[in-house]
Order: structure tokens, then C-alpha cells, then sequence
């Protein structure tokens, strides 16, 4: 579902000799003129390190996603929308698959970061570490985080490494599907029972700010944000992206009739964006630490899912072996 | 304001079709309970398709349902509106998840039976079954062909994974005799050409085990007693708890619209 600047510092590696220094040159030239970096092509370790970072926290939000939407699928009020849900957290599988196929274009396995992510020391959006509590939260993760997961995305379209800008031109198109979907729960909710209504407001309620969050700290206090840009895998900056969302998704709320938790919330005629209240960094901070309401239960169900399959991964790489010695031993007996 | 459970008339016809889509609705709702937890990424996907295409079933078939019923009900009411006693699934598909040997097992034992059917059944006089049918069973056949090669995988694969599934498929072996049930109301249909003789399956069902359970390196469980109940609504214990979590929301606010 998701990327997310998450301000991690890179330590600086020095470049070494002349030589490098010109392969270094060569290849910013060739993100000036626009041009796609392929898996073979010549690299920066740092651009190696950048990308496999952030499209393994990438996949291992879609991963960890799966959790709090799969929490409704057995709940789900209507066949149509247990169909629609089992798909969308399907289609998040998929998304993961295809971006540790990505990160592997980079030289780390699928199995090395999903262990990364296990052993507590990569990371994943922090969105998923709030809880799914009523069927309305379905409705705001696909309204508002596969909003803002857009929002991030679509320049990731262009960014300058191949293998990633074609997977996410791919999860975008699945992304806008999702958000539409979302936006139609919560316009049944708020045409339907007060009950109903109450539930969108409060999905509302405990979303908005989390969701504002996703797109990492403020551009003061970003690390790494220049050299990403000068790479062009980022192409605009946490600030501008949130103030995007904003502006996008204020008129569609209101369209519902629902409120933002935002007292300072007001339209600023003038600039033609949506002006909106101090965002709570600390709380961020505390979720990135590993305190949000649901850190612990999330990673604690990955590790169960991962150690509970462990025996069927076993067996599946035994018969293959026995087929492979079979295969190997019909020709010998030939 | 539909505030209690409906009881449609049992008539054969609909008693047969309820049957189909019970069984793809409850297995489906098992299956996706996985999401998020299986052995692995690739699994993860391909039990959350399988669910779909049995909730997919399940949902043209209750249609269906509705309009043999011809009460003005829809596929919901048929799904979120019945006791746990109205329901007509038979007791293989509300057997819980277990290990993953379990859920491949339950596949395996049910998609077996269930293939054959649909390919039967899209023979129908019946053309709204026929047609059903006839797009089911290309899911059907996939469902069988991934759960038989989990299943000789995990039978032919290590100490432990054989065991799980030859204990699972112990377990799981008294539920099959339910299959090949004909009471008076599937005879009806059967008479009718609507609906294939399920007994008329059931050497190619032993085929096709025999075949998977061979490469599986498993034995056949000997044992000869089979449970019955699930198809005149008798059923285990499982399956109120499923529908507590499946029928919730819509018990919870009864009318609203979702």
C-alpha cells in the first residue's frame, strides 16, 4: 500500500579515487537527462542502499497492511463488500510480491528483508500501527491512507530506477481502484443510520491526523530528502505532498457532510490551499519507536505467521529436492 | 424493517441450490481467514483467491436462490439472515483452518468432490445452474489441481510435514461420507435432470485420491464410519461461531444498508 519518508541517516560513504568520482558524475548525468537506471547498470552503493530501503519498508507495508483490513474480512457486512475487501487485501499481497521482486533487482533477497523486517530492524508505514475498530475504518484506510499512499506514488512513477517507477505505475492503477472503493463505503455510511454516520465521523476522527503523518516529517527536519532528489527518487518534497492530500481530500469530506478533527482547519482564499492545524510529531515519533496502539501486535503476527509456516516452507523445498534427485536419477538408470 | 431471520420454503430445488452455495459461502469464509497468515507470500494470495471464487459462487448462487424463492429476497438475506440450523453446508467445510495440512486437506477432500459436480451439474436442465456451474468448475479445477500439489508436497516432503498431513487427513476423512448424501430432495432434482447423482461421482472421487494420495506417500484412512448432519442443518459446533463474526454487522443494524 505504501511508502514513507521515515528519516533514517545514511552514513555517508566517501567517494573513493578519480575513477569513481567520474562513474558518480556519469550517472548523475544520466538522472539529469531523465534517463531510467537498470538493475545492471553501474550504481552509487548509496543509491543501492537508498532504494533497497525504502522499496523493502514499501513492501513490508503492503505486508503489514494486510493485518489491519484482513481484520474485517470475516466481518464484512455484505457479500459485495467481503468480495471487494478479500481482493483489495489480495491485491496488497500482490503489491508486496512485486516490490521485493523489485528490491531483489538491487541485490538483496526477499528472504534477507523479510528477516529485516521480523528482527525489528526495518521498517514500515507508520499507519498500520492503528487499529481497525469499526467496519467504518475500512471505508477511511481506503479513502484517506490509499489516498495519501497515492498521493505518494504517483511521482514514484517517474523515479529514476526502473524496476521501481514500472511497479508503481502498476500499484497506482490498483491504489486509485482501492480509494474509489473507500470513498464509496463511506458515502453509503453517511447516506445511511445515524448509527452509520457516527461510525464514518469517528473512522474520521481517529484516521485524519495518522494519515497526515504517512507523509513523514516536515521538510525542516527531513535527512535525506536532497539526496533523493537530486537522484530523482523523490520529486517532491513531505510538505508538499501532505498539502496536496489536504487540499484533495477536504472537499471530499465535506462532500460526505463529515467533519475534520481540525478546529484550525479554513480554506486560504488567497494561496488556493487548505490551511490546517500543528501536527502532533511526537506521537509520530512514539509509532516510529514502536508505541503506536498496534506496533506489538502487528510484528507479533507476522513472526507467528512466519514461524507457524516454517515447517510448510521446509517440506516444499524437500520435495523439490527429492524431485530434482529423482529427475536426476531417471536418466542415470536410463 | 427485516429484523429476524427468514425460512424460505424447502423446496428441492431450493434446498439443492442453497446446498452449493452454503458450502462455497462457508468454505470461503475459512479460507479467508488465512489472509495475512499463511506459510508465505505466494499462498497468502492463492488462498484469498480461492476464497473469492468460492464467495463469487456462493453469490450466484444465492441469487439464484432469491429468484427460485421468489420471495424478493437477495443474496444477502440468503447469507446474513439465517440461523446456524437454516444453514445447509455440509460439515467437511466448516471444519476449522488447523495447520495449513488441515486447510489443504479440506481443499483437497472437498475440491475433489466438488469439481466433478459442477463439471455434472453444467449439464443441467436447469439452465441458470448449468451456466453457474459451468463457470464454476474452471475454478474448481484450479482449486483442486494447487491443494492436490500442496498436499504431495506435504506428503512426499519432510518427517514432519508427512505426519501433519496424514494426521489431517485422518481427521478430516469421516466428513467426506456427507458428499455423496441423496435424500428426498436430491433425488427430486436428480429425477428432474437438474442436478447430477452425486453416488454417480464417487468412484471417480476414489480415483482421484487414490491418485494424490499415492504420490502423497498417505494412506487412505480405513475407517468406515462417516459423520452426517450439515446438509438437514444439524451441525458441528463451529459453525455458529462462524456465523457470530459473519452475520454480525448486519444483526447489529438490522435494515441498514452496507
Amino acid at each position: 500500500m505504501y511508502t514513507q519518508a521515515l528519516n533514517a541517516k545514511d552514513a555517508v560513504v566517501p567517494v573513493a579515487g578519480p575513477e569513481e568520482a567520474a562513474r558518480a558524475e556519469r550517472f548523475q548525468a544520466r538522472i539529469d537527462a531523465e534517463e531510467r537506471i537498470e538493475p545492471n547498470d553501474w550504481m552509487p552503493e548509496a543509491y543501492r542502499r537508498t532504494l533497497t530501503r525504502q522499496i523493502s519498508q514499501h513492501a513490508h507495508s503492503e505486508i503489514v497492511g494486510m493485518l489491519p483490513e484482513g481484520n474485517w474480512i470475516t466481518r464484512a457486512p455484505s457479500l459485495k463488500r467481503k468480495a471487494a475487501l478479500l481482493a483489495k487485501v489480495q491485491d496488497e499481497a500482490g503489491h508486496g510480491l512485486y516490490l521485493y521482486a523489485a528490491a531483489e533487482t538491487l541485490g538483496s533477497s526477499r528472504e534477507e528483508l523479510v528477516d529485516q523486517l521480523l528482527a525489528g530492524r526495518a521498517k514500515y508505514s507508520s499507519i498500520f500501527n492503528y487499529p481497525t475498530l469499526t467496519w467504518a475504518d475500512i471505508g477511511a484506510i481506503g479513502w484517506l491512507v490509499d489516498g495519501a499512499a497515492i498521493m505518494n506514488q504517483i511521482p514514484l512513477c517517474r523515479c529514476s530506477y526502473g524496476p521501481y517507477a514500472r511497479a508503481m505505475i502498476r500499484v497506482c492503477k490498483e491504489e486509485s481502484f482501492h480509494q474509489r472503493q473507500g470513498y464509496e463505503i463511506m458515502l453509503t455510511l453517511c447516506r445511511g443510520t445515524p448509527e452509520q454516520k457516527a461510525m464514518a465521523q469517528d473512522a474520521l476522527d481517529r484516521w485524519w491526523w495518522p494519515c497526515l503523518m504517512m507523509f513523514g516529517p516536515p521538510d525542516s527536519e527531513s535527512q535525506h530528502s536532497d539526496q533523493s532528489t537530486r537522484w530523482k527518487i523523490k520529486r517532491f518534497s513531505n510538505d508538499e505532498l501532505r498539502q496536496k492530500f489536504v487540499d484533495a481530500t477536504v472537499p471530499q469530506g465535506r462532500h460526505l457532510g463529515l467533519t475534520f478533527p481540525d478546529p484550525d482547519l479554513a480554506y486560504d482564499e488567497a494561496a488556493g490551499h487548505w490551511r490546517f492545524g500543528a501536527i502532533d510529531w511526537e506521537e509520530f515519533r512514539q509509532v516510529l519507536a514502536g508505541n503506536g496502539p498496534c506496533n506489538r501486535q502487528r510484528m507479533t503476527q507476522r513472526r507467528d505467521a512466519h514461524a507457524a509456516g516454517a515447517w510448510v516452507r521446509e517440506a516444499a523445498m524437500a520435495h523439490a529436492e527429492k524431485r530434482a534427485r529423482r529427475a536426476r536419477a531417471v536418466p542415470e538408470a536410463a | 424493517m427485516p429484523t429476524t431471520s427468514i425460512s424460505p420454503a424447502a423446496t428441492p430445488l431450493l434446498t439443492c441450490v442453497l446446498r452449493r452455495a452454503d458450502d462455497a459461502l462457508i468454505l470461503g469464509h475459512r479460507l479467508s481467514e488465512w489472509c495475512g497468515h499463511a506459510p508465505m507470500l505466494e499462498e497468502d494470495i492463492a488462498l484469498a483467491n480461492i476464497a473469492l471464487d468460492c464467495v463469487g459462487q456462493a453469490r450466484s448462487l444465492y441469487d439464484y436462490a432469491a429468484v427460485v424463492d421468489g420471495g424478493g429476497l437477495t443474496e444477502d438475506d440468503f447469507a446474513y439472515r439465517r440461523e446456524a440450523g437454516a444453514f445447509r453446508n455440509c460439515l467437511l467445510v466448516e471444519q476449522p483452518n488447523g495447520d495449513f495440512a488441515a486447510t489443504i486437506v479440506r481443499q483437497v477432500l472437498f475440491s475433489a468432490f466438488i469439481d466433478p459436480y459442477f463439471r455434472a451439474l453444467a449439464a443441467s436442465a436447469d439452465a441458470t445452474l448449468a451456466a453457474v456451474a459451468a463457470k464454476a468448475e474452471k475454478e474448481t479445477a484450479y482449486h483442486l489441481r494447487h491443494s492436490a500439489e500442496w498436499l504431495i508436497r506435504l506428503g512426499d516432503g519432510t518427517q514432519e510435514s508427512r505426519a501433519r498431513a496424514q494426521a489431517a487427513l485422518d481427521e478430516l476423512w469421516p466428513y467426506t461420507g456427507e458428499l455423496f448424501e441423496v435424500d428426498d430432495a436430491e433425488a427430486a432434482v436428480i429425477a428432474a435432470g437438474i442436478a447430477p447423482d452425486p453416488r454417480g461421482l464417487a468412484a471417480a472421487y476414489d480415483a482421484t485420491l487414490e491418485a494424490v494420495l499415492g504420490q502423497a506417500t498417505l494412506t487412505r484412512p480405513a475407517g468406515a464410519w462417516m459423520q452426517t448432519g450439515g446438509r438437514l442443518g444439524r451441525h458441528s459446533e463451529h459453525l455458529g461461531f462462524i456465523l457470530a463474526d459473519l452475520q454480525y454487522l448486519q444483526r447489529a443494524h438490522p435494515g441498514a444498508t452496507w
